[in-house]
This record gives C-alpha cells, structure tokens and sequence, in this order.
C-alpha cells in the first residue's frame, strides 16, 4: 500500500514541478496546488497506513494497546489543506488582479518591478 | 510499527500552569488576538494606528520581560492545553530565540510608528496595521516555538500576513512584486512541510525537544536527504543564492515602513530557522554538507555586493544589502563553531536595526526630493544636514567600518573562520564588505556631497523620529558591544550544546 501511494505521490510532485516550470502564471498556480497535494498525501503515507484499527481506547483500559491507526497525520493534514487552499484562494485572486493590471499572465513579460534596461547608477561624480 | 511515541508515559500535567509562565506565548498571542481585533474595526480607521502601536509597545516589553528572564532563568516551556511533552505544543524560548523576538518587536514598533504618518487611508481601510499585527505576531511565534510542525503554521501566519502587507496599495509594481514574492515563498514553506512530513515518519515526533533526543539514536535513515531539505526552504526563505530571486523582485516596492519591516526582520526568520534546525537538530548532517552552505554563503554575500553596486535605485540598492548580509550570517552557519555562530547570530541582530533604518531613511530621502535615483539625488548635504550625519552612521554601520554595529561581529565572524581554516569565505566576507563600502560610499558622495541639479521639493517633512532611534542603536552596537556579544555566545553554546534545551521540555531525567 505504501508502494503505491509513494508512486502516486511521485506522479503528483512530477506534474507539480513540470506545470510550475511554465511561464504562464496560472499554470504555475495548477502546479502549486499538485504540490500542496503531493505533500498531504506524502504527510499521509509518512505517517503508516494502517486500516481497521481506530485508535480508540477499550473501556477497561487507560491507554492504547496494540498498533492502530495513527490520527496525527490526518490532523496535520487538515491543517495544511486549510493553509495551502487559503494561500491558493489569495493567490487566484492576485493573479486575477495583476492579470488585468498589467495585462499579461506570462512572467517574462512580467516587468513593472523591475524594468528591463534600467538606467546604470552614475560612473562620475 | 513504533509510530506513536512514548507509548505508556503519563501524558497530563495536573497543576495549573503558573500565570509567570503565560509570558512565554504572550509575545506572540497578544498580537495575533489585536489583529484579528483590528480587523473587526476596520472601518475606523483612526483606531488603527494607535491601537497598533500600543499593542506592539506591549509585545516589547513582554518580550524584553521574556529575555530578562531566559537571561536569569534558562530556557522556559509552557505546553499548550497541560499536556505534557510530546503530546502537546511546546513553546519553547531560549536565548536565541527571545533575542530575535525582542528585536523583531521593537523594530515593528518602529516601523508601526513611521507607518502611522505616511500610510494613507485606503492602505488603513484595507488593513495596512492589522497585517502589520499579525506579521509580528507570526514571526514572534517562530522564534518561541518548540515544535516544528507548529513553526511551519508561524511561517504561514507571517507569509499570509506579509502577503497582504505587500499590496495594500495595489499599484503596478506592487502586484508585480508580490505574485513572485508569493508563488516562490509558497513553495519554499511547501519544501519545509515536506520535510517536516518525511521527519514525523521517521522520528514519530515533531516536538523540536524530543526529535533532538531521537534523531542520533536512529541508523540508517534518510537524514541527509531531510537536512538538505530543510536548507533550501529556509534558504529560500532568508533570500540565499540561488533561491533570492523574490528579494530583489519584491522588497522595493510597497510603503517603506513595510519594506523598512521586511527587510529588517523577515529574512532572519529564515536565517533564525537555519539556526535552530540545523545546528541543534541536525549538527552531524550539517558538518557534511558545510561545504555547500560555505559556498552558499558565500556567492550570496559577493551576489549582494555586485548587485548593489549595480542598483540605481535606492531601495533596491538596500535590498541587495538584505541579501548581503543573509550571506555573511550564512558564513556564521558555515564555519559552524561557537564563535563562528555568535558572529551569525551578532550580525543578525545589527542587520535588522542598520537595514530596518537604511529603508527608512531612504524613505525620508524620496520624501524630501521626490527621487530615489543616484542620477538625479544630489545637496542634501546641505539641506538636511542631520540627515547627513544619520546617513553617514547608517553608511559605516551597514558596511562594517567602526564606530558602526556591522563591525564587530563581521570582526568576530573573520576571526572565527580563520581559526576554522576556511581563508576564501574569510576572504569573500572581506571583499564582500569593500564593494558593498564601495556602494554605500557611491551613495553618500552622490546624494549629499554632489552640488544639487534642482530645487529640493519639500522643505518640511517632520523630524525622522525612529530613524534617529535607530540610528542611535546602532551607534551603540558598535561603541558598547560587549552585552551583545555576550548574549550572542550564551545563544550560541545553547545552540551546540542542545541539553539545556531538552532538559528544560522534558525535565532532567528525560
């Protein structure tokens, strides 16, 4: 079971990579979004899969016997989705924005910050 | 499968935490509850700035109580919801780490104090002081955790914060700036999730404390792979060669209080990382790849000199500063030696204030004469003559000549690698300096000495209040440096010697 998951999320960050190589901005997003997906699923598999065994303690015990599930894995998860669609909500937008401010979405024709052909500072006094 | 870790200890902690003891999150909860408070008032605008600033005078001096008592005291825990370690959160603050935090609360008071003139009220309707509450909020949480997969959350707090910080304002280089500051700081966290994710599943723990106690008993694991990870996000994050690109893309291009902020401080969150993963976590992978964060370190600090001598503009002049001097605390990681990482950690301290005032002042410079270009700047000397005088402080502090702050620990820093036998970084750290007093000296003949080519625009512009302060503080690092040095070798033994810091989660038997 780890074999594959691994395999999938080797196939994940793969598309994550390729698509976040491109120049336009919303491929890079797709691929941010692959990435972040990627990472869950290796959080997932990091942490043993391990089925049919609720990590709940018997009644008559006061802690946990035995190998079960483990639930930290899933919380840190739901953390980071939480985070990552945030980040990906705001970064939809700004792109949105700067899509139709500078009227481009390729990154090399992304120039306002830093202009191309920028004067040199002055050689003489 | 030993997944969950100590199975069988007692996991609660039946006393109260003592009210004392509150202290150690205070630096970082306080802000985070008066953003989020902030944000709720957003429609009074007067509110804003004052709040701001009174709930970051608060966090200073919470956190300036926080360093006199690590100072006294030792490290300090508080785990969240009485759980004990490793089950729950650990907040854990050193020396190392109540520095930084004090240092990054005062200079968010000061950069909140010069905001509070100059962002205008659409910045403030947008939420310009709330981002600013809650950056410091994410960082000061950085710098008290004890737990990495929490730090990773602090990083998103402050990046999401610097995010909105970045473009209030929306004009065009502000978005342009800050789609690439967000798209590669997104991936350099998503690089630090990932090794964290690889970490649980080998240690089976994220409490900092506990992986420091595990880590060396475990054989035959990946180690190497998650410690070269963890260098390049933080890496990226504190803007080193080859992964710097979003600095010089972005730093230039909102309000100046923000960059002032940026500059100053959210590089050394990056740096502070490196520090603390690295050093105490991974001290056996780190002396392998020495070499790579040697010339890492290196490139970075002669990257920062060429470009800052290439700059024209003077805010992306400072910004090749920031990048310089991430190089020259790198140097500090790379020789690895006590001595060596105080110099680091020394030279951290001074960049935050000398940059953090080299933004505001360039600030005061574009006020007064509507231009931030070395071709068209010229007399100021004799308009502003205490500007001058600031600016010549700023110019030795920043290239390490004395009596400025920069000094000293680039002293300590060539003194430490040259007993650890590594002559070409001692070499780069002082070539590094010259072109970058090359620059900064290209920039003072210009904009003061040079005869003026126009009429200075506006002649009132208010006293540079925090500039000034600043400027002191740095005057004062470079005169009186022994308590600085002092704090930064305690910070450094506890970074080599991490018993302290396991003992103080876990108590002596652990």
């Amino acid at each position: 079971m780890e074999a594959v998951m691994s395999l999938l999320v080797g196939c994940f960050f793969a598309a994550g990579v390729y698509l976040m190589l491109s120049k336009a901005i919303i491929r890079i997003l797709i691929g941010i979004v692959l990435f972040g997906n990627a990472v869950n699923l290796l959080i997932f598999t990091a942490g043993r899969i391990t089925r049919e065994a609720p990590p709940v303690i018997a009644p008559d015990m006061d802690r946990l016997t035995g190998i079960a599930a483990n639930p930290l894995p899933q919380a840190l998860i739901l953390t980071a989705i939480v985070i990552s669609f945030s980040f990906f909500a705001f970064l939809l937008v700004l792109a949105l924005r700067t899509y139709q401010e500078l009227g481009s979405d390729n990154t090399v024709q992304m120039r306002v910050a830093e202009p191309e052909g920028d004067t040199l500072p002055p050689l003489g006094y | 499968m030993a997944v969950l870790p100590n199975a069988g200890a007692d996991a609660l902690l039946m006393t109260p935490t003592p009210l004392a003891d509150w202290l150690v999150v205070a630096p970082a909860v306080l802000p985070l509850l008066v953003g989020a408070f902030l944000i709720i008032v957003r429609k009074r605008l007067h509110w804003q700035a004052p709040v701001a600033i009174t709930t970051l005078a608060l966090v200073s001096l919470a956190s300036i109580a926080l360093l006199a008592r690590v100072w006294s005291e030792g490290t300090l825990v508080m785990t969240m919801g009485r759980w004990l370690p490793p089950f729950g959160i650990s907040f854990t603050v050193d020396l190392l780490g109540a520095l930084f935090a004090v240092a990054n609360s005062l200079i968010a008071l000061g950069c909140a104090i010069s905001a509070s003139r100059r962002v205008i009220r659409s910045s403030r309707r947008y939420g310009y002081f709330a981002f600013l509450v809650l950056t410091a909020a994410g960082v000061n949480g950085t710098f008290t955790t004890g737990d990495i997969f929490n730090m990773y959350v602090w990083f998103e707090v402050f990046l999401i914060s610097s995010f909105g910080l970045l473009v209030v304002g929306s004009t065009r280089a502000q978005l342009d700036g800050t789609m690439k500051y967000g798209v590669l700081n997104l991936i350099g966290t998503t690089l630090f999730l990932i090794a964290t994710g690889l970490l649980y599943g080998i240690v089976g723990t994220l409490n900092m404390a506990d992986i420091m106690r595990k880590l060396p008993l475990i054989e035959a694991a990946p180690l190497m792979t998650l410690a070269t990870l963890y260098l390049l996000a933080f890496g990226m994050k504190a803007a080193a060669f080859p992964v710097h690109a979003w600095l010089p893309a972005s730093y230039h291009t909102p309000e100046n209080a923000t960059s002032a902020y940026f500059g100053g401080v959210l590089t050394k969150v990056g740096v502070y990382a490196l520090f603390r993963v690295l050093v105490m976590m991974f001290p056996v992978q780190l002396l392998e790849l020495q070499t790579v964060v040697a010339w890492v370190a290196g490139s970075t600090m002669m990257l920062g000199a060429l470009g800052a001598l290439a700059q024209n503009d003077l805010r992306r002049m400072v910004g090749f500063q920031v990048i310089l001097g991430v190089g020259v605390m790198m140097a500090g990681l790379a020789i690895g030696s006590a001595p060596g990482l105080a110099g680091g950690i020394f030279y951290a301290l001074h960049s935050m204030v000398a940059i953090s005032a080299a933004y505001l002042l360039v600030g005061v410079i574009e006020r007064r004469s509507g231009s931030a270009s070395l071709n068209a700047l010229g007399g100021l000397w004799k308009d502003v003559p205490l500007l001058g005088a600031i600016a010549f402080v700023l110019v030795l502090s920043l290239g390490g000549l004395p009596p400025g702050s920069g000094l000293w620990p680039k002293v300590m820093l060539v003194q430490a690698a040259l007993e650890a036998g590594r002559g070409w970084l001692t070499a780069a750290v002082l070539v590094s300096s010259l072109l970058s007093v090359i620059a900064l000296g290209r920039f003072f003949l210009l904009t003061f000495w040079r005869p003026s080519s126009t009429e200075s625009r506006s002649k009132h512009d208010g006293t540079p209040r925090v500039l000034g302060v600043l400027t002191v503080v740095a005057i004062v690092m470079g005169l009186y440096p022994e308590p600085f040095v002092a704090a930064a070798v305690r910070a450094s033994d506890g970074l080599l010697d991490p018993a302290a810091y396991i003992n103080a989660v876990f108590g002596e038997q652990g």
